[in-house]
């Protein structure tokens, strides 16, 4: 199954899907040496964004996540893109100076009210550069 | 004009963008075009100034990035305040962390003074004599500074961030979108407060808790707040911002009555029609309250006050109620301001008495961004709903909430003590 998203920062990525129960602010809720989310009060409290595309059903939050967004993809424990309910202009920022800074890719990706449900309840998934994203069933979660 | 995707550049906004005014302009654009896209902008509108956020130290990528500028000899534009550095430069012994965090927290405040920064080193640039007026465009960072400059001041910001923020000073243009446009600026959501609410207003804490309140209702909406008593302070409406902000992303709110932009619900609304209707009751407030301790209430290792910056007007409050304790306090007890405020008070003659008192008064960070407690993990008592927010996650802060009449008599006791059932 694919759906068709509008592309915010463009890129390709692919590897399982971790959907946040609520949103997150990167800054304050996310370690930036390591990926794991360190909010006490948030649902997904103790999992790691790295190696996951992040699925984010709305913006929250300081406006240093774009630094912590580009710290993460720096030292290689970023998510792999970035899927959202919501635009959030920090996290488009904090993708596009990582890429003129280190060249990692970071694709962000905006889907509408009824397509962001179906692709976060997927387990895994493809971000390609045409601003699709394809259902990958085969591709295991990694815990 | 010239079209790049969707949006439209003026003839000097695309000769910035190909390179003919200098590499750091360039560089600036492309953030500003990037940004422009995600946001769905369709022109780029001049700011006339800019407060940047991404002057804390986030690790590497924050000195890479500003490296990246200045090896491009790039330069703000427009008068360009700094937010808070990871350290105090003015009291630098106050820094607790090694000495390679301090070297790269000093390091980065140097890239961003070489870029044409004005050092002000503060969360609360409103609390300056000279700030933003009602309709002026501006770029402005830190997300208790933007919740309070378009709501309170009816200044013009979207919500910027880390690079944007310094993008926007040295390009001198940002989108044109989000609280840039009016019709975004009109309310959405209407936060009735019950009579019970409305009441306890005249505690700081409270309007902490509101705000907290508000975020979470706000859904991306701007919030129109009605039953706020007249005389609710700028310091009020402070803390009720930057905690709304912590919780709910919200980056613009409507006081009826008191913030300019809301003479009357209808104006703030404008022709929107039938607005969501939410009441906040005393009990909402107090689960709001409940929701943020992560300690019982005990003994305390430590008070910390100031998150967004103290005002003079904070201090006045802060003085006053340290004169009616005797002797010095019992806990830790840290104060963060601007540098700009301290002068202030300093010259007012209050500093000796407040800092007799046993009150450390911080400048350029704050205590939940710099290793500066004795006892970081410890307890700490705070009337700041944006620190209790957060400290928690940042350095293993436990916290207690509470106003700052009972932060100081906390302080003194040793324990927390609420003078208010």
């Amino acid at each position: 199954m694919t759906v068709v998203a509008t592309t915010l920062v463009p890129g390709c990525a692919a590897g399982p899907v971790l959907a946040l129960a609520q949103p997150l602010s990167l800054w304050g809720g996310v370690d930036p040496e390591s990926g794991l989310i360190v909010e006490p009060r948030h649902p997904d409290h103790g999992r790691c964004v790295a190696g996951h595309i992040l699925a984010m059903p709305a913006s929250r939050g300081s406006s240093s996540s774009s630094s912590v967004l580009a710290e993460l993809l720096r030292r290689g424990v970023g998510p792999l893109g970035i899927v959202l309910g919501e635009p959030d202009e920090i996290l488009v920022v904090g993708a596009v100076v990582a890429r003129e800074l280190y060249g990692v890719d970071c694709p962000v990706m905006l889907l509408g009210r009824d397509d962001y449900p179906i692709v976060a309840a997927w387990r895994a998934a493809t971000i390609d550069l045409d601003g699709t994203i394809t259902r990958d069933a085969v591709r295991p979660a990694i815990s | 004009m010239t079209r790049t995707a969707e949006i439209e550049l003026t003839d000097e906004q695309a000769d910035g963008l190909s390179g003919g005014r200098g590499l750091g302009v360039q560089r600036a654009m492309q953030i500003i075009v990037a940004l422009g896209r995600a946001s769905g902008a369709h022109r780029l509108i001049p700011v006339t100034r800019a407060h940047v956020d991404g002057v804390l130290y986030h690790g590497q990528a924050s000195q890479d990035f500003v490296e990246w500028l200045t090896s491009a000899d790039a330069h703000v534009a427009i008068p360009t305040t700094l937010n808070v550095a990871s350290l105090d430069l003015l009291h630098p012994w106050l820094f607790r962390g090694d000495e390679a965090a301090a070297t790269a927290g000093r390091r980065l405040v140097d890239g961003y003074l070489q870029l044409g920064c004005l050092p002000t080193m503060t969360c609360a640039p409103y609390q300056d004599r000279d700030r933003p007026g009602l309709g002026e465009d501006i770029a402005w960072a830190e997300s208790n500074a933007i919740v309070f400059v378009n709501s309170v001041l009816g200044a013009r910001t979207a919500r910027y961030g880390d690079f944007s923020d310094i993008a926007a000073a040295i390009a001198g243009c940002v989108p044109y979108a989000g609280l840039h446009r009016p019709e975004v600026r009109l309310a959405g959501l209407v936060v009735e407060l019950d009579p019970d609410a409305a009441a306890s207003m005249t505690d700081d804490s409270a309007l902490g808790a509101l705000g907290l309140v508000v975020g979470e209702l706000a859904a991306g909406r701007v919030p129109a707040i009605v039953g706020l008593p007249a005389d609710t302070t700028e310091d009020g409406l402070k803390a009720l911002g930057a905690a709304a902000a912590s919780s709910g992303s919200v980056a613009m709110f409507h006081a009826v009555g008191i913030t300019p932009e809301a003479p009357d619900l209808e104006t703030a609304a404008g022709r929107a029609g039938e607005l969501a209707r939410v009441r906040v009751d005393a009990a909402m407030l107090a689960r709001a309250v409940a929701g943020l301790a992560t300690a019982p209430d005990g003994s305390i290792d430590a008070v910390a006050l100031g998150t967004p910056h103290f005002s003079v007007s904070e201090f006045g409050r802060l003085r006053a109620f340290l004169g009616e304790i005797t002797g010095p306090v019992q806990v830790e007890f840290s104060v963060s301001t601007s540098r700009a405020v301290l002068a202030e008070i300093t010259s007012l003659g209050w500093l000796e008495g407040i800092e007799a008192a046993g009150v450390t008064v911080v400048t350029d960070t704050c205590t939940y961004v710099s290793r500066i407690l004795r006892h970081p993990g410890g307890i700490t008592m705070t009337n700041s709903a944006k620190w209790a927010f957060y400290a928690p996650a940042n350095m293993d802060a436990r916290v207690v909430y509470g106003s700052l009449r009972d932060c100081v008599e906390s302080a003194r006791a040793g324990t927390v003590v609420r003078t208010r059932a």
